[in-house]
């Protein structure tokens, strides 16, 4: 199971195993997606190694997916649900040259999705794990900065300092203005956070057929969320949860009820919102979908 | 705890047996017995090092004490031992029957977190989920703290020392605590900003009915608020009484000194 | 229960014992003759009238004299029942440790006993021990020997060695005290002062309020001046506040020391009601006064305190 790598100019062959990582690591790492599994919502530490990137570019994503490939599995990379930027490019040519599993940008044909910020438009199902990319995993670091006090604050169910940060949203903002990284309560026991995802994602994560995965490289920790658990976001009684809402549909494919990016086109304040999960928006479009600003026929989609 | 004890309406809040606290080998405080009463203001003084600060520590179980145990008349009338209380139960007493008003703002108040976040965040933690009344609570607490209400968002970082005293005085007795610890509330403030706090300590005590251990080494302030004193030397204490008694009829060395050396005002 | 006696009696007598028991060993070692030392560590040498300060002990200057070694004798035909006030074989005296130990006696022997419906004064020169006698009966003082009884309903209570809550409800419930000097504490109205142990006892603000009022009515304090915090008052002024804190309370024993001693002849006469209206109302009053005028118009005998020199 291992994946050779050979220079044009003949030099040695680099042998990389299986999906980079020794079989040792990803032992340990999948004994910490076990116990993750086992306690939703808990963050596991674990001993997260150096990887051919640096922090912040989903070190601890990549991780958890090397330690969970499979030589069948199919997997799909998102960066902020684009198929196609840098780092979703990135990692997966690193996945294809060291692992040599099949690759892909639709979200139904994917065993495997590694998410940074985003969950796919269309729905998950059963047997899909998706792994997210986690720069902070402790949702209550933003009042409490000890280590030591925060897990002794999840290990009580201590969880007043979190609202006391939507408190302080609502004072200042007029309403709950954390539009990411929303916290989530899961399971009925530990408050999470989510990875930077639009709050608009938050409902997909309650009751998901899927195993969802979380990883942090630099903080060493990985947290889940088993298939069809109860995830809910905290709020306040007289202000609710709420998802953002959009005025307008993509302007590509005319989607409603997604989520949008907004592209600015000149400099003249000329701007577009168009989906931010560029496989449901192609998808749509090969259905014949069409938005404000689609393309005439035959040109093609961007 | 006896029967009696936990029965009796007449029992004592908090008691402390035998409280003795080592670092290393050095002293911190020993030999210390004492019991409070709901509503008893009792002040705790000596000079610097005495153990009047180890002593606070004890009782309000952010220390561990060497030997002895303090024991506290929970809301269902029991007497529970709080080395024996699990770390919930303790973490609830502090924040709802307890307060605790530091001598330095910081150590006792979110700095970045507004005024009202302050006030309210004991009202979250006991499970308050209604942001309109955490709001109407917090802003009633500021205004018995003589704190304006337009500063209710403002954060504590902009305030002066006297109004985050009184800040931290709001966001402790918002759970309407039977018992709250003091440690030097009021030193480090000027003179006339003192005086407003002390009284309002002082009314804040009567009207709830507060149970008070206020340490301290300025006797005016002990004068002023507590019924009874204890006098720290070494720790240990050396003296204690009605705190008239103590500070106008002194009876051991130390305190006739410590009485002498206030200049009368 | 902030602003009981306890924090009224407490300055006059505290501020001055400070200054006695921290007093310069230079002074001290000027003062030669143990009744110059009794005179000026007593907390009474600070009593306005020096005359009779070194007036030799033996020579009563008082003009009635009626006292009763045993204190469970013979009254002024007051009351029937049990005292409201027992004193016996009472003894005090100062150690000041920081003049290498010095023990200076203050009192010793004194027995007496107060009476429902009775005004006795104690009586004899400064530096007697008159106003250490009030302080051990109100537990400002601790009692070095002997016993203070007082009347708690049915029973007797004893006051030397009382715990701390003991001696704070007696003083809630049983002793008030009238001292020379008002302890002001800062930013309470003059109103609330006054009215402060009613509520103490329970009674209503508004009930309160309108009874201190009437006091202070009768004791010709300005009504411009009740809501201001008395700091700011003349000497007279914060003696009237003093005065009324004093007398609107119902504790059937009351200790008066110098209730006069800045008051203007038609204050003195108010304060001379108020003290007849007590007796009236079956009160017990134990007072120092050095005011002949005044002692002969409420005080129906006179104990020579010179008698328990020590």
């Amino acid at each position: 199971m291992t994946a050779l790598a050979r220079t044009a100019s003949g030099m040695p062959a680099i042998t990389y195993n299986f999906a980079y990582l020794d079989e040792q690591t990803k032992r340990m790492i999948r004994r910490a997606i076990l116990k993750a599994i086992a306690i939703p919502g808990y963050q596991v530490p674990f001993a997260s190694r150096e990887m051919p990137m640096p922090y912040g570019w989903g070190t601890g994503g990549v991780q958890v997916t090397a330690a969970i490939l499979g030589a069948n599995d199919v997997l799909k990379v998102i960066d902020q649900g684009s198929d196609d930027t840098t780092n979703a490019v990135a990692i997966r040519s690193f996945f294809e040259t060291t692992a040599g599993v099949a690759t892909t940008t639709r979200t139904q044909d994917a065993t495997i999705i590694q998410t940074r910020h985003r969950i796919p438009e269309a729905p998950l199902r059963e047997g899909q794990v998706i792994v997210y990319q986690v720069p902070i995993p402790e949702p209550l670091r933003y009042l409490e900065p000890r280590e030591t006090e925060t897990r002794r604050l999840h290990a009580l169910a201590d969880y007043g300092l979190m609202q006391v940060k939507l408190y302080e949203d609502i004072a200042r903002h007029g309403h709950i203005a954390t539009t990411y990284a929303y916290p989530v309560k899961v399971a009925g026991r530990y408050v999470m956070d989510p990875s930077p995802i639009p709050k608009f994602d938050n409902p997909k994560m309650d009751d998901s057929p899927a195993l969802q995965l979380f990883g942090a490289g630099r903080e060493k920790r990985i947290y889940a969320i088993p298939p069809y658990t109860r995830v809910v976001s905290l709020d306040f009684e007289d202000h609710p949860f709420a998802v953002q809402a959009f005025a307008e549909p993509c302007a590509l494919c005319g989607a409603k009820g997604v989520y949008l990016d907004e592209v600015i086109l000149d400099d003249r304040g000329s701007r577009m919102f168009v989906c931010s999960d560029t496989d449901h928006c192609a998808t749509r479009q090969d259905e014949g979908h069409t938005g404000s600003m689609s393309a005439p026929y035959g040109e093609g989609r961007p | 705890m006896s029967p009696q004890m936990t029965s009796h309406p007449d029992a004592p809040l908090l008691v402390a047996e035998g409280l003795a606290k080592y670092y290393g080998s050095r002293l911190g405080c020993r030999d210390v017995d004492l019991s409070l009463h709901a509503g008893e203001v009792l002040a705790i003084v000596g000079e610097s090092g005495s153990g009047k600060s180890t002593l606070l520590g004890l009782l309000s179980t952010e220390m561990a004490p060497s030997a002895g145990r303090v024991s506290y008349r929970m809301r269902d009338g029991e007497m529970r031992d709080l080395a024996a209380l699990s770390e919930a139960e303790r973490r609830l007493l502090l924040r709802t029957d307890w307060g605790f008003v530091r001598q330095h703002a910081e150590q006792g108040l979110r700095m970045a977190v507004s005024a009202g976040g302050n006030v309210g965040e004991r009202l979250m933690a006991v499970g308050w989920r209604h942001y309109g009344n955490i709001r109407d609570e917090a802003a009633d607490w500021l205004a018995r703290v003589e704190i304006a209400t337009e500063r209710m968002d403002d954060d504590p970082r902009t305030f002066s020392g006297g109004m985050r005293q009184r800040l931290q005085i709001a966001r402790n007795l918002v759970t309407r605590p039977r018992l709250v610890f003091m440690d030097e509330p009021t030193s480090g403030l000027d003179v006339s900003v003192q005086a407003r706090l002390l009284d309002l300590i002082r009314q804040l005590v009567e009207e709830f009915g507060l149970a008070v251990v206020i340490v301290t080494h300025d006797l005016a302030v002990a004068r002023l608020l507590s019924h009874r004193i204890m006098v720290m030397k070494s720790g240990r204490v050396i003296e204690q009484g009605l705190t008239d008694q103590v500070l106008d009829d002194p009876r051991e060395p130390y305190t006739q000194l410590l009485v002498s050396s206030v200049l009368a005002a | 229960m902030m602003t009981d006696p306890t924090a009224t009696v407490s300055r006059p007598s505290g501020a001055p014992q400070a200054r006695n028991a921290s007093r310069d060993p230079a002074q001290d070692a000027a003062a030669g003759a143990s009744i110059q030392k009794r005179a000026a560590l007593s907390p009474a040498a600070q009593e306005p009238d020096a005359g009779s300060r070194l007036g030799a002990p033996a020579a009563p200057s008082l003009g009635r004299e009626t006292n009763h070694a045993d204190a469970g004798g013979q009254r002024a035909g007051h009351g029937d029942g049990a005292p409201l006030l027992l004193v016996e074989n009472l003894g005090k005296s100062f150690t000041l440790h920081l003049q290498g130990g010095l023990s200076l006696p203050v009192v010793s022997a004194v027995s007496l006993a107060v009476h429902a419906g009775e005004c006795v004064a104690l009586g004899g020169p400064s530096g007697a021990g008159k106003s250490s006698i009030l302080k051990m009966v109100f537990g400002n003082y601790r009692v070095d020997k002997g016993s203070v009884l007082v009347a708690d309903h049915d029973a007797m209570v004893e006051v030397a060695g009382a715990a701390p809550r003991l001696m704070l409800r007696l003083r809630r419930e049983r002793i008030g005290y009238v001292s020379q000097f008002l302890r002001v504490i800062p930013r309470v109205s003059a109103l609330d002062v006054v009215a402060a142990p009613l509520r103490a006892e329970g009674v209503d603000a508004e009930t309160a309020k309108a009874r201190a009022g009437a006091l202070l009515t009768r004791l010709n304090l300005p009504e411009r001046l009740w809501g201001l915090p008395p700091a700011t008052f003349s000497g007279g002024e914060q003696q009237r506040v003093n005065v009324a804190r004093g007398f609107i309370s119902t504790q059937p024993l009351l200790l008066l020391d110098e209730p006069t001693a800045s008051l203007d002849a038609a204050n003195r006469a108010v304060v001379i009601d108020l003290i007849c209206e007590k007796k009236a109302q079956g009160c017990g009053l134990l007072g120092i006064f050095h005011d002949a005028e005044t002692r002969d118009a409420v005080a129906d005998r006179v104990v020579d305190v010179t008698r328990f020199s020590a």
